[in-house]
């Protein structure tokens, strides 16, 4: 369960770079998490590379992935970049069904190696949480520096206003694409040790729902906030296992709780209550 | 051939579209992308089916009860999960992860109730068909086709000439000037939902029986097709709406006939996004003006 948090705390925080920190809504960040961990995948049990090769490569692939997404979608906005992230997403999972020869469509991929590191072999569960530590530890790290540097901040000049941002000399549409780039690349990494840890994947696991998943952690933690998001992962991983022994009810809970929580607190946990005053104010504009 | 997968393709379009004006109706008061409106597609087409099987109903009565009790339904949603967060002003897409919320809970609720298994939709028009030279037609297509052709004519005539519909596009256009000039938005918004959950379920009741099936998942992919369908045309614009929905239709019936079955999906999205590239705001959308 732990080793599950991790992953989705690195996926949540890779996601909360669009859509929390640029403004960007993208509802395909599992088929980012699908292309890491296929590319993972095939490339141990064809190629036989180590963990690390495949898991950089398989970050590396998928940031190239979506810089081409991104720059192909540049100029959406709102609905309109969510539906075509949404469409992305959707045909990914169609292509990893379907391209048999590659993907042994929904049979999936078995026999994953597990990760060996420098000689050593990773095995037990307490070696993957160490492992997904580290990735969660450097994820995290490496992200704040991101948000606080010249990169971050043009970001968030974006998402309060992409316009304002342009006249102040920011190349809105270059930064976009960085950071479909960067997020994608985290994501892929994510995939890349999903697919050694359990050792088996298939189209299934990479699905619009698992997107909804990841974006329902970032909002719920509080948009724009790494702690937050970390929270709303490790809060959406361990809700419905609490809730196990409610068995068939768990999951009509589970959405009521995530209404209510948005509700109760549309900021999110651990969000902050700027964006709400803004708001405001351009009511106050628009209506006068 | 060619003519018969047409002729489906329009079929199939016709019900995306219906669900399709749902979306685009809240989209274009509200700015929300409802995701619990596949949702509530999937409960109008139960409710219809349990109120026939369990209750005994005749069709046509456990028809108009279902297009009653989910109207009541949308409106439920918008009262219960998105009011409070309007009255806050909260971000967007705290009220998009909140039909979401929704929509999990409905389909589990619905599951618990029912069982999660796909479920027979007893024959209600017998199968004849009335045959062409080289193609033929159902007598339940003629039906599903006229149904929405009636439905979005008579949706059409309500929005642009009684007051209500004037209510609704005054609202779409402004909603704080809407508020001033002494227009009951929350009403108006609320009917919206009324009127995109009765169509939804008109949809899904139809779908049903198109299939002869309905089970608790079918609302997800219906619910993409039709929010596909609606971006396609132009969200928040009614005639995107219909025109997307045959797009799609049609498109993902003749990519399932003649290229390969298993990517009828991946095509109709590959359409959307390729549109969409071309011509960012829709089919039928136009370039706004951003108030800066």
């Amino acid at each position: 369960m732990l080793i599950m948090a991790g992953i989705y705390m690195v996926l949540a925080m890779s996601l909360n770079l669009i859509t929390g920190i640029t403004g960007q809504l993208s509802l395909g960040h599992a088929a980012f998490y699908g292309i890491g961990a296929y590319t993972s995948a095939l490339l141990s049990i064809r190629l036989g590379f180590g963990f690390l090769i495949t898991a950089l490569l398989g970050g590396i692939f998928t940031a190239i992935i979506a810089s081409i997404l991104g720059a192909a979608t540049l100029k959406l906005q709102g609905a309109y970049l969510a539906i075509v992230t949404l469409g992305f997403s959707e045909i990914v999972r169609i292509i990893l069904l379907n391209w048999m020869s590659l993907t042994r469509g929904p049979m999936g991929i078995t026999g994953i190696p597990r990760p060996k590191i420098l000689n050593y072999q990773i095995n037990s569960s307490s070696d993957y949480y160490y492992l997904i530590l580290i990735i969660v530890v450097v994820t995290y790290i490496s992200m704040n520096r991101i948000i606080d540097s010249r990169l971050g901040r043009a970001f968030r000049a974006i998402k309060e206003d992409d316009l304002a941002a342009q006249s102040m000399g920011i190349n809105v549409l270059r930064y976009k694409i960085m950071a479909f780039t960067i997020s994608a690349f985290y994501a892929g990494i994510a995939g890349s040790f999903y697919a050694h840890y359990v050792t088996y994947i298939d189209p299934q696991s990479f699905t619009f729902g698992e997107s909804i998943q990841i974006l329902s952690m970032v909002v719920l933690g509080g948009l724009g906030s790494m702690q937050g998001v970390m929270l709303g992962a490790s809060i959406l991983v361990f809700a419905p296992e609490l809730m196990r022994s409610l068995a068939q009810y768990r999951m009509i809970i589970y959405g009521g709780i995530l209404s209510i929580m948005m509700i109760v607190r549309p900021e999110g946990i651990l969000g902050s209550r700027k964006g709400k005053k803004r708001e405001v104010d351009t009511v106050v504009t628009e209506g006068a | 051939m060619f003519i018969q997968q047409m002729i489906n393709g329009i079929t199939l379009g016709s019900t995306y579209a219906l669900t399709a004006i749902g979306y685009t109706m809240v989209f274009g008061i509200l700015e929300l992308v409802n995701f619990s409106h596949g949702t509530v597609y999937m409960f109008g087409a139960f409710i219809c089916l349990m109120l026939m099987t369990v209750l005994g109903l005749n069709f046509f009565l456990a028809f108009g009860i279902s297009i009653v009790l989910t109207g009541i339904l949308g409106i439920a949603i918008d009262r219960i999960a998105l009011l409070p967060l309007r009255k806050r002003n909260a971000p967007k897409v705290t009220a998009l992860i909140s039909t979401i919320g929704v929509s999990i809970f409905i389909q589990n609720l619905v599951m618990v109730l029912w069982g999660s298994e796909t479920k027979n939709f007893p024959r209600v028009i017998a199968t004849k068909h009335i045959q062409f030279e080289s193609f033929r037609i159902s007598h339940l297509q003629v039906i599903i086709l006229a149904t929405s052709l009636i439905l979005m004519i008579g949706l059409t005539f309500l929005i642009k000439k009684t007051k209500i519909g004037k209510a609704m596009r005054a609202t779409a256009q402004n909603i704080h000037v809407a508020k001033l000039m002494g227009i009951n938005v929350d009403f108006v918004i609320s009917f919206t939902f009324f009127l995109g959950a009765t169509l939804a379920t008109v949809a899904g009741v139809m779908v049903g029986m198109y299939y002869q099936s309905v089970d608790p998942m079918m609302g997800f992919m219906a619910g993409l097709k039709a929010f596909s369908a609606a971006v396609l045309g132009g969200i928040g614009i009614l005639p995107g709406a219909v025109l997307g929905g045959l797009l799609i239709g049609v498109s993902e019936t003749i990519a399932a006939g003649y290229i390969h079955s298993g990517y009828r999906d991946a095509i109709a999205f590959g359409i959307l996004i390729a549109v969409l590239l071309i011509k960012p705001t829709g089919l039928l959308g136009k370039e706004v003006q951003k108030k800066v």
